[in-house]
């Protein structure tokens, strides 16, 4: 038995706002692979819950006629590997949700729950930010859609409002058209473990493949939410591709980041292995898009 | 103190090929629901935290760890769980069958999780490398046989599911 003072359960959006607005101190729970093991750690004892599991509507992607890929908020993370949506347009996206937990955690958690939680060690969320995610939220007066860079309070803390759920998470085409990322997940373990660094990075190059158009990396527990490293992205605009340029990527990012000590891995560390995952993701990123080296 | 108030909901579901109905405490986990109810105590309760796999089950045909899953979510789903596996006499599946082969269990507290990731692995009807089935069982903890006669056992199980000959170990 979980120590809950309430269950409140919504079949539909429409059920699961007017929940929200009865309830306002109720805890939102999507797949609960979360909210679930917090109420046994007692520190959410005697919540009420909303759950929001059963709200078929919003699972599965889709691309929407402007070209916006969409991914429904309680989509699983092994849907979405499996996905031929993501696996096309987005499969850094795919691969980087593959390092979640482990199988059966991929089944029941959410790429919603994900980023609500608002922790910067989330798998999702890094690839969400390199690639200029849209977070679209459904309340009282509808839905108003949010970049995932604004979404992100602070640790733990995100921008949903009252009476709110999240109920998608957009790519816009301008994100993934052309553009091929990848992901490193730094961890202990190979499974059942949180990420010490996420490193996401994408590149979109010239027609000749020889110049990069853009790059975009963003990480995770580089500091309390995850971020962009813009200064690395800029260094790397309008220039040669080369393992040169990798390099001085690589090294750029360590103006933007701003790791922390704890007891999963030092600052100086998470540095390191910063610059190193950005160099060699950005190395695989432009493989992925035809660049020659 | 206030006094909690009991909240119960009838759940409908398959449980093993038959269709059951229960009403629970809302507060109960699948695996609470589960054992004390259904008495389907191959549903092991160990971490209860989604970390040890020792409480999965099938859910529409998908592994789940029941111990971080409401009771209440089981309305509608297709589950199963070990006992499902047997013949109608009580006979072994070919996955349980090739587990005592391979000296696949020895304490056994692991065992029913396992052998369930390994039916949605054989179920996929995929064949998969090693490596690959490493990870698709990554979610089991075993402190008894070290992984590698589960490793086979699966492995095997696979092959003859394929009707392809069990490559030779290098």
């Amino acid at each position: 038995m979980y120590d809950m003072k309430a269950l409140y359960e919504a079949g539909s959006v429409e059920e699961a706002v007017s929940l929200r607005m009865e309830h306002p101190e109720a805890q939102i729970i999507a797949g609960g692979s979360d909210v679930l093991v917090q109420m046994r750690e007692g520190k959410r004892a005697g919540a009420e819950l909303i759950s929001i599991y059963d709200i078929d509507a919003l699972r599965g992607v889709c691309m929407e006629e402007d070209g916006t890929l969409r991914i429904g908020s309680l989509t699983s993370f092994s849907h979405i590997t499996r996905d031929t949506l993501i696996q096309r347009y987005i499969n850094v996206l795919g691969q980087a949700v593959d390092q979640v937990g482990g199988p059966q955690i991929r089944n029941i958690g959410t790429i919603g729950g994900n980023t609500c939680n608002g922790v910067t060690s989330a798998d999702s969320a890094s690839t969400l930010f390199a690639w200029d995610a849209v977070i679209e939220l459904t309340g009282q007066s509808g839905t108003r859609r949010v970049p995932i860079q604004e979404f992100y309070i602070r640790a733990g803390k995100v921008d949903i409002r009252e009476g709110e759920i999240q109920t998608g998470i957009l790519i816009p085409r301008e994100s993934y058209e052309n553009t091929y990322g990848h992901y490193i997940k730094y961890a202990m373990r190979n499974a059942m473990d949180i990420a010490t660094l996420g490193t996401s990075v994408n590149v979109r190059l010239s027609a000749d493949k020889k110049t990069v158009e853009r790059a975009r990396v963003a990480f995770g527990v580089a500091g309390p939410i995850p971020l962009r490293a813009v200064t690395a992205e800029q260094t790397t605009a309008g220039q040669l591709v080369s393992e040169e340029l990798a390099e001085r990527f690589a090294q750029a990012v360590k103006e933007d980041i701003n790791p922390r000590d704890s007891w999963r891995a030092s600052r100086d560390f998470r540095l390191h292995i910063a610059v190193e995952s950005a160099k060699r993701a950005f190395l695989e990123s432009v493989e992925l898009a035809g660049g020659a080296l | 103190m206030e006094k909690h108030v009991m909240q119960y909901k009838t759940v409908h579901f398959t449980l093993n090929g038959k269709e059951v109905e229960r009403a629970v405490d809302v507060r109960a986990s699948l695996t609470d629901m589960l054992r004390n109810d259904f008495r389907m105590t191959s549903v092991k309760k160990g971490c209860e935290v989604g970390e040890c796999g020792a409480c999965n089950v099938l859910i529409d045909g998908e592994a789940f760890n029941s111990c971080i899953y409401l009771a209440v979510w089981a309305e509608g789903k297709t589950i199963r769980t070990l006992e499902g596996l047997l013949g109608p006499n009580g006979e072994l599946s070919d996955i349980q069958q090739a587990f005592v082969d391979e000296a696949a269990i020895q304490c056994g507290f692991c065992s029913p999780g396992f052998m369930l990731t390994a039916v949605e692995i054989l179920e996929s009807g995929k064949e998969y490398t090693d490596d690959e089935l490493r990870k698709l069982l990554s979610g089991h903890l075993c402190r008894c046989t070290g992984y590698e006669n589960i490793l086979r056992a699966v492995k095997k199980t696979m092959y003859r599911r394929l009707g392809k000959p069990l490559p030779e170990e290098n």
